[in-house]
């Protein structure tokens, strides 16, 4: 690749890297993206693929109205992504449940999301708390553990994986160079360009997006930006194919438009990519046979942990560096429900070189400082 | 009958299959003194070689063949040794701290094992033509075991297909039991001998030298043999004739089973779940367990014995097994007297010697490994030839990513069918090699369970709060 | 297709989609329905193409049918017994059997 200049390199391939380089390619932008190879650990092929509202927003007001801004954005992104490539993402946006099993768990519920809408500028978004007779008539196989939960409206979900497949294809598409194991080793701001040093070779662009999950911790101080992060493992049970049966997701389990029945949703310290905590996949089984005990006979196909991509907060980083003009960080947790945001909101201001702050300022790492100082 | 309830939570030694290798495995370290279990998922031992061994309904002896009846002596010995042989057994779960997790009539339990061999065998290669979906195909293996197991012979119409020994060994079985083949098309590229021939000194000495002629003979005499570098399978509903063509000229076969097979490969997936290191082999175009000379794997405490270990046939499986055996039990019983290795260790390279040159000459073509087009790469979620080539040449350069883009591998047969298409076609794809490409990364469990079976698994306070917060 | 060898165990009657079929004591449900030359024990859950027992040895899945109310269960490793009702496996799995 040597002489080749790009207008922004995107640096990580996964789900935010590639909606944040499809944004970029719509604005015109010349645009690389520099991956890991076929072993990376990659929360966009470990994921649970909702685009969730509910629960959002507790601790930073302003992250409720980004995700539901995204939320909204979502169906128009994914016409758009089925324009250019033909392939559905199957995302819907039915409304969606946070089962309780004990009315202990209920009343957590409900507190937090008092607490949620307890918060000054927060947005109202109208979830309700259900007793167990009104959420039967949406989820009619839920067992008689089930004692009610919480129901937003906005929530929703999309098949991730294909997702995946099809930003990387609508990449292709628009000519957008994708170099698979070109992991970034040093990144250096020179003559106006930056140089991103990596195992093939050096790649230069004059912009930089940092979309590299948990590895931008690592790069971010390179640019003179910061990206503190916190991984942690989490652990899914996938089961065989399925006729439908629910037509809502919950936060720990839902069908995919394809059968099969993930259920999950653990947190353990462990950033043990390969390791997989039996005890954990048995909780999560457990608790989906007392939610749905039609369940019980299905056969589970395929269990697996990921790292979660978590900031120290929880909370996304969108940052400008002040020391490296050109050089952004776009980094979060929830890379499939801001996914529109990515595409269609981020990747324009970085094609215009600089974030808009009356939308992001919120979301900028100088946030940890103002709480050490406080 | 032993009941999932009643197996002890641990025991020193864990062997997983019951065909030669776990069979020899399990009668050495039980002689020994270890306290040994053998789970085989089958309703009896043998495993796929010596299948249904001690219950097979056919008595005549000359149908199958002595070497098939070897495997009663291992079945017998290992019967009478003391280990527990629970069959039925399917384990689905195999991880670093050898816990072993099975599953028996419907239920779960976890077991903790001070050493594991793995002798889970070996499974057909993947033989991707158009059309092998299609009910009425099958593999020669098949065929194989539905006459040893329940003394089914193929009747009229039938056309085996590919090349190796246990094509030509199921055509003698067959023509033997009285079953009928129509023709036999063989798919070995000619060239194949250009290689094999330097290993053929090596292969005149081996056991396996007089008895491959023998058989060469037996079936050649009697069934109509066509050379071949393309075949489909065609039909709709069900397969109904054969196309094939060597060097461009075009025949065509009505059949009602179309019996394929292009030799074995090791049957990796509680190995590689279990996180035990593979490498490439070039000569037998598959992946195989990083070993020491004790069949150790890179897992500790894990050995990977038999056809597993590497193709090497039945004989040298129970040798590779009795190894192992031996290494865990002096890993395990210092003080317990064992069968000096060296004897042992001699009769399998005797056994290996020949191997090279049956590898090099029965090595599948890489049209019949390759495919192309619509054919169908992985049977589970219907992933083509087409779909896996152009994905590649998207960026695409790693099975496990072409998983998440495709679904291939995401089926119940966890890729068994599909993996080691998959890597080829992204090596051939993004021209690299198979090694370079890698193999997808398997998880538990390596066969299903189901959802109540895992509910029911120990729960530790931890490991509930991981989930309930 | 199929034939038995004269040697072949009792027999075990089963039902195979309601209809009677006579199995041999030893076979599994996969090798009773191809001994009973049925075609094939399923449909797949991706195109609705039929599949019928491909390897007998558990590890292709395609004979995968409803085993007295139970689906998804490997035609190939189970042992029939008298009285089994055996269902062929359309598409997708029905949760709750």
């Amino acid at each position: 690749m040597a002489g080749d200049e790009f207008d922004v390199a995107v640096v990580g391939g996964g789900l935010v890297g590639v909606a944040t380089a499809w944004g970029l390619a719509r604005e015109g932008c010349k645009v690389v993206v520099l991956d890991e190879g076929d072993r990376a650990v990659r929360a966009s092929r470990g994921n649970f693929a909702l685009v969730w509202v509910q629960s959002k927003g507790l601790g930073l007001a302003p992250y409720a109205g980004w995700t539901i801004r995204s939320s909204n954005a979502w169906r128009g992104f994914s016409d758009l992504l089925k324009q250019e490539t033909g392939l559905d993402v199957s995302f819907q946006r039915p409304g969606g449940f946070h089962l309780c099993l004990s009315e202990k768990e209920l009343e957590t519920r409900a507190n937090n999301l008092r607490r949620l809408h307890n918060q000054p500028g927060i947005v109202d978004y109208k979830t309700e708390i259900l007793d167990h007779d009104q959420v039967r008539k949406m989820l009619p196989d839920i067992g008689p553990e089930g004692v009610g939960g919480s129901f937003c409206p906005l929530d929703g979900h999309v098949n991730s994986l294909r997702l995946f497949r099809t930003l990387h294809a609508a990449l292709n598409e628009r000519g957008v160079t994708y170099l698979p194991s070109h992991r970034v080793e040093t990144i250096t701001r020179e003559a106006g360009e930056f140089r991103l040093a990596t195992p093939h070779g050096e790649i230069r662009a004059s912009k930089v997006a940092l979309a590299a999950g948990n590895a931008n911790m690592r790069l971010a101080p390179m640019v003179g930006l910061e990206a503190p992060m916190k991984p942690e493992r989490g652990q899914i049970v996938v089961t065989e194919r399925l006729r439908p049966f629910l037509n809502h997701p919950v936060v720990t389990l839902r069908q995919t438009d394809e059968g099969t029945v993930m259920i999950g949703d653990s947190k353990e310290e462990s950033i043990d990519p390969s390791g997989l905590t039996i005890g954990v996949s048995a909780t999560e089984a457990e608790r989906a046979v007392r939610q749905f005990p039609l369940l019980a006979n299905v056969n589970v196909v395929r269990t697996w942990s990921a790292i979660r991509v978590m900031t120290q907060d929880g909370f996304p980083i969108y940052d400008e560096s002040q020391t490296h003009p050109g050089a952004f960080t776009v980094c979060c947790h929830s890379g499939v429900t801001l996914a529109a945001n990515h595409a269609l909101t981020i990747a324009p201001m970085i094609a215009r070189g600089a974030l808009d702050a009356s939308l992001v300022a919120p979301f900028s790492a100088r946030r940890f400082h103002v709480q050490e100082a406080g | 009958m032993i009941a999932a309830a009643d197996l002890a939570s641990s025991c020193d030694l864990v062997v997983i299959g019951g065909g030669p290798a776990g069979l020899a495995a399990a009668a050495l370290a039980a002689r020994a003194g270890v306290s040994t279990v053998l789970f085989d998922e089958n309703p009896g031992v043998g495993g796929q070689i010596y299948r249904a061994i001690t219950s097979t309904p056919v008595s005549d002896r000359a149908i199958l063949g002595e070497d098939y009846w070897d495997g009663a002596a291992l079945a017998a010995e290992a019967k009478a040794s003391g280990a527990l042989i629970v069959n039925g057994a399917t384990v689905w779960s195999l991880d670093r701290q050898r816990l072993v997790g099975v599953s028996l009539g419907g239920k779960a339990r976890l077991i903790e094992a001070g050493r594991v061999i793995i002798a889970t065998g070996s499974q057909e290669r993947p033989f991707p033509i158009p059309g092998w979906t299609l009910p009425g195909v099958m593999t020669a293996g098949a065929a194989q075991t539905a006459l040893k197991a329940h003394g089914l012979v193929v009747g009229a119409r039938t056309v085996l297909a590919g090349g190796g020994p246990l094509l030509w060994l199921l055509a003698a079985q067959t023509l033997r039991a009285g079953g009928t083949i129509d023709a036999i098309l063989d798919t070995t590229p000619r060239r194949n001998w250009l290689q094999a021939i330097l290993h053929l000194p090596d292969f005149a000495l081996s056991p396996y030298f007089a008895k491959g002629l023998a058989l060469l003979r037996e079936v050649r005499g009697r069934v109509r043999v066509h050379r071949a570098d393309r075949i489909e399978a065609v039909g709709t509903d069900r397969v109904r004739e054969v196309v094939f063509s060597s060097g461009g000229r075009e025949q065509r076969l009505p059949v009602d089973l179309l019996l394929l097979h292009q030799g074995v490969v090791p049957n990796v997936n509680l190995a590689n779940a279990a996180g035990v290191a593979h490498v490439w082999n070039d000569r037998q175009l598959c992946f195989v367990p990083v070993l020491d000379a004790d069949f150790g794997s890179s897992a500790p405490g894990i050995a990977v014995a038999g056809d597993g270990a590497g193709i090497a046939g039945g004989t040298a499986a129970a040798e590779r097994g009795r190894i192992a055996a031996i290494a865990a039990v002096r890993a395990l019983k210092p003080e317990a007297v064992v069968p000096d290795t060296q004897a042992i260790r001699q009769s399998l390279q005797r056994e290996e010697m020949g191997r090279a040159f049956l590898d090099w000459l029965n090595r599948p073509a890489d049209s019949f490994r390759q495919p192309v087009g619509d054919t169908i790469a992985c049977r589970c979620e219907e992933v083509t030839a087409k779909q896996v080539r152009d994905t590649a040449n998207m960026g695409c350069e790693g099975p496990n990513q072409m998983k998440a883009f495709l679904r291939c591998g995401m089926g119940p047969c966890q890729g068994r069918l599909c993996g080691l298409t998959i890597t080829e076609l992204i090596a051939a794809e993004r021209k690299t090699s198979p090694e370079e490409v890698g193999y997808y990364r398997l998880r538990p469990p390596v066969k299903p369970i189901t959802l109540a079976e895992l509910a029911s698994l120990p729960i530790s306070e931890a490991e509930r709060k991981a989930v309930e917060r | 297709m199929f034939k038995r060898l004269a040697d072949s165990g009792p027999a075990i009657a089963i039902t195979v989609d309601g209809k009677k079929v006579t199995a041999r004591a030893g076979d599994t449900v996969a090798a009773a329905l191809l001994a009973a030359g049925i075609d094939h024990c399923r449909t797949t859950p991706v195109t609705g193409a039929p599949r019928a027992p491909y390897c007998l040895m558990g590890v292709c899945f395609d004979c995968l049918v409803t085993v007295d109310g139970v689906g998804s269960r490997q035609g190939c490793l189970i042992p029939v017994h008298d009285g089994m009702k055996v269902e062929t496996q359309l598409g997708r799995r029905e949760a709750g059997r």
